[in-house]
């Protein structure tokens, strides 16, 4: 039995503190704000989101063909691909890739995918360390904490804390928060690990099949960075990342950033092609249980997931459960339809961490149809017996309420109708509506008691 | 079985029916050239960057030397300004070399309106880490190679070959700490876009893109 | 023109003014309405839930009730999109089909299938509208603000058609409220704590009453608001619409 906590008790301990709970609330929302602005000056812009998503049909309907045809540009180019079937393969090709070149120090640029893949965890237990060097993912890391979102890993921290942080680990004076000088601190601190790695790890936004060229977006330029100065390139992606041609990347780039962070671009987009002179560049092409996600037509859509993170900032349970409360590398809407691929019955709680509001499937630049997937996985979960077995007695016994008129209407009875019959509060003892809400008070008849009265047939 | 197989016929046994691609060519704003370059500058401004307009490469030397007035290190992949900066081709080999440069100097080949990003390639950076390791960064376009969006920028590199290449936007930033945004993450803390005006700059005169 | 009144469980139950509302709304407008007495609920509290296959015995009933009209109409976003998405009826596909396809909630019918222009309503009050998802997101009754796509709104375009209606601007023009089915007692702190939100939302620009085309998102702020002891209202749209 797993003593994982699930998403409505890890929401719960978040909500003890509720200034933060708004804090955190307020800045995620600004940033759904800029989305807006910068997506609503395209007038295109719906256009271009269903363009995406008719690429990316195509890109699954032949992702095996365009994983080929990719494999065989990038080694024409000179990078070495591999493959890996699952997260310990793609830890296991890092650590040879590292042993083979006697490296023992690596730095990582931004990659949820090894987040997944649990990768710094690994190399650690293999005696090999390992950096993070967005901005965001080195403060985490300090804390010994996963990233609570993929695209604003330390979202959830105040900058006091990241002022101690800093204070503890990198020697900045005690009480200093100032954004300005914990960032520069981390420039001289990164510059240094920077010079001095002879691996780095990349993730990667984009691979083209017709090229082989993949590209790496970041504002703060670590990829490039780690990447330009390191003996070894090592590129981490899941298979879903191909596009079909160069030019597709117009479509993509264009809706990127504006949705992630409401920018008109990254600050660098770029696009490896050649190891430079005496480099070696590899990439890894890693499953990880996409290809049985593309085997379930009703979810082999969330393979489209460009990873900008719109999704969870528009999220109004995400704004006030933080990333954490998701216990998975991906948090949000769009984790909690990929999560359940890997493992449903660690993750059967995510799906029903939704209220189906509906707006994550209206900011997606790619148009998955995250809620509707959300209500398919609830069927599904439980089908599979890993829904709530209490609420299961319930939901029969409400059926049989439900389905006879008679039985409905007698429960009904002015002021029988109480909250055990309610069916938006199945089966609880304790009955958590009332914590902080009251019930509505019983009318003197209900409407068919008054349709008789009223409008006698 | 290896993965590779493994994996190959694991997709192949649950892909979906073939679909195909859209058709992408509609895309496009068909702007003026001047509506491009207004726009350039002012989306380029907005990101962070400092536009200023030129009518020859000797008007940076000007501005360069009004800005840099110490002994620091620039570097340049443009041969009208070697003298005032190192050339930045002569080292390639070790770019670690590279880690005290305070501005380099480079071509972009054209700039794009809709994000102010501008298209530097490999050839044009001289070494690959340049534009990332400097401290501030100027890159010289054209005024008449602003393209009007992405989709522009891809027919216009269509069929090209570059071993590394960006779209580079703005100066490095981060918004990490509380979502404060702070110029100068871990790549250049400054970028100046020279802007050389075509129509009157003589063509001797041109940088070579 | 004929219609069937289907009223969710909970309005039967708990707000049965909001059902004689719409009742005597749609008769005003000319409408005969029939209310088929042996209805109870859509089953979505069961589906939402992952339950779907168990609300089998919902399904039928629901079919059997009101597979005879053309236009079925409901004062309620959420159930009436429940129907249209998820409406099986094992035994009779094309009955459910038919059913699915005639499922009106009540704004949507007044505005496109009555074409109402005018209405003989007064309401001087100063009113917060709530868009609920399932209306706005699902059966799109208004523009969403995640879209790059021109504005409307239909409970809107009727309430500015009462006389003496202040509506309010909201900071959040459709944020969910957190009711969510089940959801408001599955992750109740989650679910409160956005109810608190949006209801602040609605109070901080002085609105007397929240009104919304959805009952179920107003029994959850109701239920805040009177646990705090505001004097804000909540207000089923039909009850503003039929006048005072």
């Amino acid at each position: 039995m797993s003593t994982q906590k699930n998403h409505a008790e890890l929401s719960e301990i978040f909500n003890k503190d509720e200034d933060r709970v708004n804090w955190h609330d307020e800045t995620l929302w600004w940033v759904r704000q800029k989305r807006d602005k910068a997506s609503h000056a395209i007038p295109d812009w719906e256009l271009l989101r269903e363009m995406a998503s008719q690429i990316k049909n195509n890109v699954l309907s032949e992702l095996d063909t365009y994983l080929i045809q990719f494999e065989a540009k990038a080694t024409e180019n000179g990078i070495k691909v591999h493959w890996a079937a699952d997260a310990a393969e793609h830890n296991q090709i890092v650590k040879d890739i590292l042993d083979k070149n006697g490296v023992k120090q690596m730095v990582k640029s931004k990659s949820m995918l090894t987040e997944e893949c649990h990768l710094n965890h690994y190399l650690e237990e293999h005696g090999i360390d390992v950096i993070d060097s967005d901005l965001g993912e080195r403060i985490v890391q300090l804390a010994k904490e996963p990233p609570s979102h993929i695209v604003l890993p330390c979202i959830h921290k105040k900058k006091e804390e990241i002022g101690d942080l800093f204070h503890i680990h990198l020697g900045t004076e005690a009480g200093m928060s100032d954004p300005q000088v914990l960032t520069e601190t981390a420039r001289l601190h990164l510059r240094e690990v920077f010079l001095t790695r002879k691996a780095a790890l990349t993730g990667v936004n984009f691979a083209v099949a017709e090229t082989g060229e993949f590209v790496v977006c970041t504002n703060e330029g670590n990829a490039d960075m780690g990447a330009h100065l390191a003996d070894v390139h090592i590129a981490s992606m899941g298979i879903e990342k191909l596009i079909p041609e160069r030019k597709h990347l117009g479509v993509f780039l264009r809706l990127l950033t504006r949705s992630a962070t409401g920018q008109p671009i990254t600050t660098y987009s770029s696009h490896f092609k050649r190891p430079r002179k005496g480099q070696e560049m590899h990439i890894i092409l890693v499953d990880n249980g996409r290809s049985t996600q593309l085997g379930r037509p009703d979810f082999r859509n969330s393979l489209k997931c460009i990873r900008c993170g719109a999704c969870m900032n528009t999220c109004p349970v995400y704004r006030r459960s933080g990333g954490h409360s998701y216990h998975t590398a991906i948090a949000g809407p769009i984790g909690s339809i990929l999560a359940p691929n890997l493992d449903m019955k660690d993750y059967a709680d995510l799906p029903f961490a939704s209220t189906l509001c509906g707006s994550c499937t209206n900011v997606c630049p790619v148009k998955i149809d995250i809620h509707d997937q959300l209500y398919k996985w609830r069927q599904v979960i439980v089908k599979e017996g890993y829904g709530d077995k209490k609420k299961a007695a319930g939901m029969h016994a409400m059926d049989w309420t439900l389905a006879s008129p008679s039985l409905f209407n007698l429960a009904g009875k002015a002021g029988r109708w109480t909250l055990k019959h309610a069916p938006f509060a199945v089966n609880n003892s304790m009955n958590p509506w009332y914590k902080h809400r009251d019930m509505p008070k019983p009318p003197a008849q209900s409407f068919t008691e008054w349709f008789k009265t009223n409008r006698p047939q | 079985m290896s993965s590779r197989a493994d994996i190959l016929s694991r997709i192949a046994k649950n892909k979906p029916q073939y679909i195909a691609a859209p058709d992408i060519s509609a895309f496009g704003n068909k702007h003026s050239s001047n509506a491009n370059l207004d726009q350039f500058c002012a989306v380029a401004t907005g990101i962070g960057a400092t536009i200023i307009f030129i009518n020859n490469l000797s008007e940076i030397k000007t501005y360069i030397r009004n800005q840099i007035t110490n002994n620091k290190r620039i570097i340049s992949s443009i041969p009208e300004l070697i003298g005032l900066a190192e050339d930045g081709t002569l080292v390639q080999a070790i770019p670690h070399k590279l880690e005290d440069v305070e501005l380099a100097i480079i071509c972009a080949e054209f700039g794009v309106a809709e994000n102010g990003a501008l298209w530097v390639t490999e050839t044009q950076m001289g070494t690959r880490i340049l534009p990332f390791i400097t401290q501030h960064l100027a890159i010289v376009v054209n005024a008449n190679d602003i393209v009007g969006d992405m989709h522009a920028s891809y027919i216009r590199t269509a069929g090209s070959d570059h071993n590394f290449a960006a779209f580079i936007a703005g100066p490095s930033k981060t918004a990490d700490i509380e979502q404060s945004l702070v110029l100068g993450a871990h790549g250049s803390r400054s970028l100046v876009v020279f802007v050389l005006n075509m129509d009157i700059c003589d063509e001797s005169d041109r940088p070579v893109l | 023109m004929t219609v069937g009144l289907f009223v969710p469980c909970y309005i039967n139950q708990f707000y049965p003014n909001a059902a004689i509302a719409t009742l005597q709304l749609l008769e005003k407008l000319g409408v005969k309405v029939e209310y088929p007495l042996n209805q109870t609920c859509c089953g979505q509290p069961m589906a939402n839930s992952g339950y779907e296959h168990l609300a089998e015995g919902c399904s039928k009933l629901f079919t059997e009730n009101f597979a005879g009209y053309d236009y079925i109409v409901s004062p309620s976003g959420s159930c009436g999109l429940h129907i249209k998405e998820h409406l099986h009826a094992g035994d009779s596909p094309e009955a459910a089909k038919k059913v699915r396809k005639s499922i009106y909630e009540l704004t949507e019918f007044l505005t496109d299938i009555l074409n109402v222009e005018a209405l003989d309503a007064t309401f001087p009050h100063r009113v917060g509208l709530h868009q609920s998802c399932h209306g706005q997101r699902g059966l799109k009754l208004s523009q969403m603000s995640e879209l790059t796509a021109p504005p409307f709104s239909k409970p809107e375009k009727l309430l500015k058609m009462v006389k003496g209606i202040e509506l309010v601007e909201l900071t959040r023009k459709d944020e969910c409220c957190g009711f969510g089915g089940t959801f408001c007692v599955t992750e109740e702190a989650i679910s409160v704590k956005m109810g608190k939100d949006r209801i602040a939302d609605h109070i901080s620009h002085q609105a007397e009453y929240i009104t919304s085309p959805d009952m179920s998102c107003l029994m959850h702020m109701e239920g805040l608001l009177n646990r705090q002891k505001s004097s804000v209202k909540v207000l089923h749209i039909a009850e503003i619409l039929n006048g005072k």
